[in-house]
């Protein structure tokens, strides 16, 4: 579904991705961990198609098509979701009126009509449910005054609302408390199917114990430098990074 | 479809202003220029009684004597005031005309505006006395609102039918010699609006007013006097494009709102008059006097949503003479190119446990200028005197600007004024945001803009607001690129 090949990218003419190499298919999760600065974030952002990162070598395939000249709406239409780590705020735009755009746009973009508001009702009421979103939360401003948890919430939500191909989290469960992690987690684990990806980006494993991938990477300096099973997240919750970064230097 | 490069180009161009078309009207225009002659021949030419030619005499004396004022925070070549025709009107109007004999001509450059006058008469519960280019040339509903006493007319007719009310009330809110263009509204006004409603009448549908500039070389000098008597209400709507111009176009409005006691008035304005092209060539100006006096327990409040003319200068007012009496001020205006906008409001309070709330919300984009200038007067005897203001910039790109005068006086020690200011980017990570979840820049810019334009949009009545949305996505097309 999604194939990266020996992806660099640079910002600012510094060079973060140096060689990204990684295969994702429908079905499966795939969990990125690594220390900070090792271009985690980085990865995230070029997949969405963020301008202020260059590509300068390799290649973004989204089922089979280069995404090299795609604009991240159209990313976006063609499945691709981001959860963002910091989520911004968009002061007066409502999450309802906001999700409503969103969902019209890429529908627009597909030659559809507006989603009937009876069907944009019941859509917002089934997902937020399933993630227990208070329908007052969603008449307030875009992530205006939210607590982090708050926020990250709001993301799932907005996963669920769009149903992407692709939904890569990062560091969605930073900011959460123990109850939200598992409401979260929970969510993501009912949106996952067998026809979607989700990539998981994260420090810790704590999250994993949640939402349980089939792949974990790591990620060092701009490459993946160890690819394994999900126990590979713990030997790393044991042993910490200082080991792979000692392993890869030689 | 591959464009060719003529076409997106012809294209890009017609979208510059959709308004921009002129109707070839067949009009009488008087010669350039402005002395005593020409002011008795425009009260002439309208049948107008003797004091109202003698008001009108009085008031160019005055402005023969003043200065065009300089202290706002705008710069433009200052008009000729002796090359301006103060006088043009269809020739093929006619007041006992119903809709049906109306010139084909006009009803078409209606429809081009998306106001057609059969389209206004259909849509439930507006009435609309539209005047182009000085003469008042339709009005519609004036039979529902005349069964409850209302009068809703040109100022014109006002003049002759009911001269004991505009008499009284002419510049008893906004006096000839106030400012240099009230004179000069006062000696040459053209036509405009009045609204009279009775005692404790609540008018049933919202009373609305397109203007329009159309004559080449043309100022516009409307004059609007709304007068809501003891425990009436009102809610009027005052809606404006024009085609473009190459050379400036002057234009130096005069409203008047009379709040009696337990009145309240609601005045709310869009306005998308010719902002000049992306060079800043053209456009007009637009120097208005609007204010309003509150009586006891009276209530006004202007909302406008302003994104056009080239140089705005105006200053919707409320002098808050009666006790408990209300006043509030809610404006978007929107700059971009070379727009400039010095636009704010007064308020003033003389009577006891008076209140008055000022949102002002500024959107510069290009290299416009867009200031907030706005004063709170609290006299000696305004005891529990009451403000709260709150003025937001939003600013695009890094070559506009954004300024905040607030001038507070506060003459009485219970007044308590409360006085909160921002100023915000719109980022490219709220861009960023957006394109990510599907939506494209230009209507991710449409959505933020919003977002930060509700508390004044929400003010606005329904059919209103979806135009004004519409106008502030148009009015910021291609700003961030």
């Amino acid at each position: 579904m999604l194939k990266i090949k020996d992806l660099h990218a640079n910002v600012d003419d510094k060079e973060i991705l140096k060689g990204i190499n990684l295969e994702v298919k429908a079905g499966e999760v795939h969990a990125i961990m690594g220390p900070n600065g090792s271009g985690k974030s980085t990865l995230a952002s070029v997949i969405a198609g963020n301008e202020n990162f260059e590509v300068t070598q390799g290649s973004i395939e989204l089922s089979g098509e280069d995404l090299e000249d795609v604009s991240p709406e159209e990313r976006a239409h063609k499945g691709v979701f981001l959860s963002f780590q910091y989520p911004v705020e968009i002061p007066g735009v409502s999450v309802t009126n906001f999700m409503k755009t969103a969902i019209n746009e890429s529908r627009k973009a597909k030659g559809l009509e507006d989603m009937p508001a009876k069907d944009m009702l019941k859509l917002i009421r089934e997902k937020s449910e399933l993630l227990e979103i208070d329908r007052k939360f969603l008449s307030r401003s875009l992530n205006e005054g939210f607590s982090g948890g708050e926020k990250k919430r709001n993301e799932i939500f907005q996963m669920a609302m769009l149903e992407p191909k692709v939904a890569i989290l990062d560091e969605t469960d930073s900011g959460l408390d123990i109850d939200a992690l598992r409401i979260v987690a929970s969510g993501v684990n009912k949106l996952k199917s067998k026809d979607n990806a989700v990539i998981l980006i994260t420090h810790y494993q704590r999250l994993l114990e949640y939402i349980v991938p089939d792949y974990v990477h790591v990620l060092h300096n701009g490459k993946i430098v160890k690819s394994g099973g999900k126990e590979l997240a713990l030997e790393l919750e044991e042993k910490g990074y200082d080991w792979l970064k000692q392993e890869t230097a030689v | 479809m591959a464009y060719t490069e003529e076409e997106l180009k012809k294209e890009l161009e017609t979208k510059e202003y959709e308004y921009g078309f002129y109707t070839d009207i067949e009009s009488e225009t008087f010669p350039n220029g402005l002395n005593e002659e020409i002011v008795i021949a425009i009260s002439k030419k309208k049948g107008e009684p003797e004091w109202m030619t003698l008001w009108r005499l009085e008031a160019f004396k005055y402005w023969k004597e003043m200065e065009e004022p300089e202290w706002a925070n705008v710069h433009y070549e200052k008009p000729d005031f002796q090359a301006i025709s103060y006088y043009s009107a269809p020739k093929k109007a006619d007041p006992n005309k119903t809709l049906d004999d109306v010139d084909p001509e006009l009803l078409e450059m209606y429809k081009k505006l998306g106001i057609s006058v059969d389209e206004q008469k259909k849509l439930q519960n507006v009435a609309v006395d539209i005047v182009m280019d000085s003469v008042s040339v339709a009005t519609t509903f004036k039979k529902t609102l005349a069964e409850k006493g209302i009068i809703f007319c040109s100022i014109s007719e006002a003049i002759k039918e009911h001269p004991e009310l505009v008499k009284k009330y002419i510049g008893s809110v906004v006096p000839q010699r106030d400012n240099f263009y009230a004179a000069l509204n006062s000696a040459v006004f053209s036509d405009g609006s009045f609204c009279y409603i009775p005692k404790g009448v609540r008018c049933p549908m919202e009373l609305s007013t397109y203007f329009r500039i159309n004559q080449a070389g043309t100022g516009q000098f409307e004059r609007t006097l709304v007068i809501a008597d003891e425990d009436s209400y009102v809610s009027y709507l005052e809606g404006c494009t024009a085609p473009s111009r190459d050379e400036n176009q002057l234009h130096a409005a005069v409203v008047e709102l009379v709040a009696l006691d337990g009145a309240e008035i609601k005045y709310s304005t869009v306005q998308n008059w010719f902002p000049g092209n992306k060079e800043g060539k053209g456009g007009v100006f637009n120097f208005v006097t609007k204010r309003a006096i509150c009586e006891k327990n009276a209530k006004v409040s202007w909302t406008q949503v302003e994104t056009g003319s080239a140089v705005t200068w105006k200053y919707p007012s409320c002098i808050l003479k009666g006790d408990n009496s209300i006043g509030e001020f809610y404006s978007i205006a929107v700059t971009n190119n070379y727009q400039q906008a010095d636009t704010g409001t007064k308020m003033v309070h003389i009577g006891k446990n008076t209140k008055s709330t000022i949102i002002s919300k500024g959107i510069s984009a290009g290299k416009s200028q867009n200031s907030y200038r706005g004063l709170v007067q609290v006299n000696s005897r305004a005891d529990g005197a009451r403000n709260f203001s709150q003025c937001d910039s939003l600013l695009m790109g890094n070559e506009c600007g954004a300024h905040t005068f607030p001038y507070i006086e506060a003459k009485n020690k219970s007044a308590m004024i409360e006085h909160e200011a921002t100023t915000s980017k719109i980022g490219e990570d709220q861009i960023f945001y957006c394109n990510q979840r599907g939506i494209d820049t230009e209507k991710a810019i449409a959505l933020i803009v919003n977002g930060f334009s509700k508390e004044v949009l929400n003010k606005l009545p329904m059919e209103f607001a979806v135009e004004a949305q519409k106008l502030l996505e148009i009015s910021l097309e291609g700003s961030v690129g």
